[in-house]
């Protein structure tokens, strides 16, 4: 798997393991970056992400593969010595300096003179509209800023790699969104190569060019956003990566790579095969809430479709994400459609029998039970 | 206290809670030392007879021994108490970053052990390893190194050795607690922009230890400047320290005057100190106090 | 630095060995003591002359006077445990007030206290003790030369040795205790009242228990920095001899390993201490 086929490569990560104790936190992990691109890993805690930047970074060393920055390799090349530089989780910003002196800091170590690196530390921050605020002292700034300080202070020494340690995690929901486009704004802007770590899925699929999904140390699906979202390999991208209604069962029949899907209870759906599925098998099949289309009635269903039934459970009111949660009559399982932006549906009550369907197209369906 | 309550419930109340403390701080510190400082500023001029005068600062002075024994006490305290943050910062910084878990609360716990036991008894410990009978010159003949066993006792170097034994809790433990508070992500951060070791504890550890290095240096110093057990057991009649001399004229030859005033130059020069190292360290004195 | 960079073979090597070196400097003077508690031999130095209990339980008979045969040193223990008794009620009852004065009440003056609290911690132990006794001194000729009274506990003696140390031991026990009233969350006490409990109820279910960890480590603490005082003590000792200074009068004079002997009974008796305090703590502190 490669993000990509002729561009220059920053990053290579080579059949890379390490474990802990008794604990493998990377399973021979292997990709590679393209110069200039955002690059996320995407996972659950625990599953191995921190471990692999931090290797990037050098604070660890792995067990077997090489890591290749810029086509060098980084076996036994100290954290200090490496053209990467690090955003911490908690920034890590020097409490006992102003922000122009750490910003100024890696400039200083590389033996820059105080008047030129003054100079280049005002010119970065101005760069992250962070102007004049050189003499101020860390704790003055908004979370925001010091986001960006943390940012300015690895930038300005133009490293080949800038890793970012959910840098967004200690923010709270409203920055948090507005700090996602900024920072896709300041990587368009500044063209270095980011890699991007994360548990939250909407950072990654905004911010991403790519994205790793990481689970027990490996790469479940390597791919664009895009991919992720439409087309997940395996059960766990389609249950981590945006929401999902997730529906157990067997498979019935397959007919040019469409499964019919039958739950315990008898509930038939359509859904494409992705992987090796076989009639007689158990299977998952994933289901996305914008996918089904909702009528008060059989007939205001598209007619070539498999129609549904259910009784409202609750709607759950969020704007533009509004939704509706449905108990299928026949399962009585829980399914979560998005009500159209049209507000035709806004007036759903619970207890209301409702009908729905979707593209078998839509649907994606995997051999084996997938356990919540 | 809730505001429902009377008013003169509630002033009652402040009146009990108050009368233990100023009772305490009156009757045993702020008196008695106004009181010390009376004493000081008077001479006998006969029997049961004084008179204010500077005479007893005077002879301070003019009497080039009791200067030289004063500034002497307080060369060596400042030696002693840089001595003892160098030994101790290595350790601390084992048990604050290094050690991990069970093993750094070990290895603190075992560095605190020896303070639960009298002073006394460890420099009896140190009066049988170096005396000129004891077991370290005793051990130094055997290894074929000297001749004869050499007194270890009575030499300045023994009672750097003494006090800085005695001194090293107070500050290993203000400088794990500050150590302990720095992020090691800080130390990563600094390491990833380019620093090497060298810098990072000058650029970043140090400036961050700041308040406990200080917290330590003034305890140790303050301890060190007015201990008398040590010096005077491990450095014999050579100790020369000067809360010998405020003994020696409190009570062996009952001139309270010359005692009380030598009493005062100690307590300015320990103020002295501690004030310079927070003015150095721009803290305060509250925060240094709760942190030790 | 830190395990997460990279650290050469040579400085872990170094780290390691100074760490070892520093458990030798700081254990050897007591393993010292201990050792020659137990050398069959008139002083404690060495050679080896192999191993006795008499310095333990020798008697006059023996011609060495063992620990629990030499009469002055069971006083002394007994006369610093009295001490050390008074100035440990005394200070946790005094520690206890000033944490609520200083944690509860507002009052003018309040910041100029607390800082005043903390002062007797940098008067160098003599100078209290001197200052204490010339005090002391004063008033008592006064009570002598206006009322004809003779004040003797105002005289060098175990009430001055008491109150000396207690002038700074007070202080530690008012940080120690106070800083566990300042974490209390004083929902509890808000719930309590809500629940229709009166003030002294409160108060002794509810805030007294939680300060009850601080206030037995301020107890053990001033315990044993009252029975350990040396500095303070000297200056205010009369005809009773506390045991630091009895040690210490003997040390000079050249003792025998009857010294060694309560010494080695001191660090158990401290350790033990210690210890309990220390399982105590885990346990009661949540």
């Amino acid at each position: 798997m490669n993000t990509s086929d002729n561009a220059t490569v920053d990053l290579e990560v080579d059949a890379v393991e390490k474990t802990f104790a008794d604990h493998r936190a990377v399973d021979r992990l292997s990709f590679s970056v393209a110069r200039g691109s955002f690059f996320s890993i995407l996972g659950p805690s625990g599953c191995g992400k921190t471990t692999l930047l931090r290797m990037i970074a050098g604070f660890i060393q792995p067990d077997a593969g090489d890591i290749r920055i810029g086509g060098r390799s980084m076996a036994g090349v100290a954290p200090n010595q490496r053209p990467v530089n690090m955003v911490f989780q908690q920034l890590a910003l020097f409490p006992m300096m102003t922000v122009g002196e750490n910003v100024a800091f890696g400039l200083a170590r590389r033996g820059v003179g105080k008047l030129e690196r003054m100079r280049k530390a005002d010119a970065m921050l101005e760069r992250v509209s962070l102007g004049g605020s050189a003499h101020k002292r860390v704790d003055e700034l908004s979370g925001g800023q010091r986001q960006r300080v943390a940012i300015a202070r690895s930038l300005v020494l133009e490293p080949t790699l800038l890793l970012l340690d959910e840098p967004l995690g200690a923010l709270d929901l409203k920055l948090r969104e507005h700090m996602k486009i900024e920072l896709k704004q300041l990587q368009a802007a500044f063209g270095t190569t980011f890699v991007y770590i994360t548990h939250d899925q909407s950072e990654a699929l905004v911010l991403s060019d790519h994205v790793g999904v990481m689970n027990r140390g490996r790469f479940e699906q390597l791919g664009t956003p895009q991919a992720l979202y439409y087309d997940p390999a395996t059960p766990f991208v389609a249950g981590f990566v945006g929401s999902n209604n997730r529906i157990g069962g067997r498979v019935e029949s397959i007919n040019n790579n469409i499964a019919t899907v039958v739950t315990p209870e008898g509930w038939r759906l359509e859904a494409r095969t992705v992987g090796a599925v076989s009639s007689g098998q158990a299977a998952t099949a994933f289901v996305r809430p914008e996918a089904a289309v909702l009528a008060r009635e059989p007939s205001g269903l598209p007619g070539n479709l498999r129609a549904h039934s259910g009784r409202v459970d609750s709607v759950l009111f969020d704007g533009a994400n509004s939704a509706v949660l449905v108990t299928e009559s026949q399962s009585r399982g829980e399914f979560r459609i998005a009500l159209p932006q049209t507000g035709q549906f806004s007036n759903l009550v619970s207890g209301e029998t409702i009908y729905f369907a979707f593209e078998a197209d839509r649907a994606v369906c995997f051999s084996g039970e997938e356990t919540a | 206290m809730t505001a429902s309550e009377p008013n003169w419930q509630r002033r009652l109340l402040l009146a009990l809670l108050l009368a233990p403390a100023l009772l305490w701080l009156l009757l045993l510190i702020v008196l008695p030392h106004v009181d010390l400082a009376l004493v000081s500023f008077r001479e006998r001029v006969a029997p049961r007879e004084y008179v204010t005068s500077l005479a007893q600062y005077q002879t301070f002075f003019t009497e080039p021994l009791y200067w030289q024994i004063f500034v002497r006490t307080a060369v060596v305290s400042a030696i002693a108490t840089a001595i003892t943050l160098l030994i101790a910062f290595p350790v601390a910084w084992t048990i604050a970053k290094i050690a991990k878990g069970r093993r750094a609360a070990l290895l603190f716990l075992v560095c605190l052990i020896p303070f639960w036991v009298s002073e006394t008894v460890r420099t009896l410990g140190w009066m049988i390893l170096l005396r000129e009978s004891g077991v370290l010159p005793s051990f130094l003949v055997k290894l074929g190194l000297v001749s004869a066993p050499p007194e270890l006792l009575y030499h300045d170097a023994t009672i750097l050795v003494g006090l800085v034994y005695t001194s090293l809790l107070f500050m290993v433990v203000p400088l794990v607690n500050s150590l302990e508070s720095l992020d090691n992500a800080l130390i990563e951060a600094a390491y990833d922009l380019g620093a090497g070791g060298l810098t990072v504890l000058r650029t970043i550890v140090i400036p961050h230890a700041a308040p406990g290095i200080t917290a330590g240096c003034i305890v140790v110093f303050m301890l060190t400047l007015g201990n008398y057990l040590t010096p005077n057991l491990l450095g014999g009649t050579s100790s020369q320290w000067f809360t010998e001399q405020i003994y020696n004229q409190f009570i062996t030859r009952f001139n309270w005057e010359q005692g009380a005033a030598f009493g005062f130059l100690l307590l300015a020069l320990s103020t002295t100190m501690v004030w310079v190292g927070l003015k150095a360290s721009g803290q305060r004195f509250a925060d240094v106090m709760q942190r030790s | 630095m830190i395990p997460s960079l990279p650290r050469p073979a040579w400085l872990r090597a170094a780290n390691t060995i100074y760490i070892v070196a520093f458990l030798i400097f700081l254990f050897l003077p007591l393993l010292t003591v201990a050792a020659f508690a137990f050398n069959d031999a008139p002083y404690p130095a060495p050679p080896w002359h192999g191993f006795t209990l008499d310095w333990f339980f020798g008697d006059e008979a023996s011609g060495r006077v063992g620990l629990f045969h030499d009469s002055e040193l069971l006083d002394s223990i007994l006369t610093s445990a009295l001490v050390a008794t008074w100035v440990t009620g005394l200070s946790v009852l005094v520690g206890t007030t000033n944490a609520f004065l200083m944690e509860r009440a507002r009052f003018p003056g309040r910041q100029a206290l607390s800082v005043m609290m903390l002062v007797p911690l940098v008067i160098p132990g003599v100078i209290l003790g001197i200052s204490i006794l010339a005090f002391a001194s004063r008033l008592a000729d006064f009570a002598d030369t206006a009322f004809g009274l003779e004040l003797e506990f105002l005289r060098p003696g175990l009430p001055l040795v008491v109150v000396g140390q207690f002038s700074y031991i007070a202080a530690i026990a008012t940080l120690t205790i106070s800083a566990r009233l300042k974490r209390f969350d004083h929902t509890l006490e808000e719930a309590a009242f809500n629940l229709g409990a009166s003030r002294t109820a409160v108060l002794w279910h509810i805030t007294l228990p939680y300060l009850r960890p601080a206030m037995i480590g301020s107890a053990v603490i001033a315990f044993l920095m009252s029975f350990e005082n040396f500095n303070t003590t000297l200056m205010l000792v009369g005809a009773d001899t506390p045991l630091t200074i009895l040690m210490y009068g003997r040390m000079r004079d050249g003792a025998t390993p009857v010294l060694n002997a309560v010494s080695l009974f001191l660090m158990v008796a401290s350790a033990a201490l210690a210890l309990s305090l220390m399982r105590r703590g885990r346990r009661s502190n949540p």
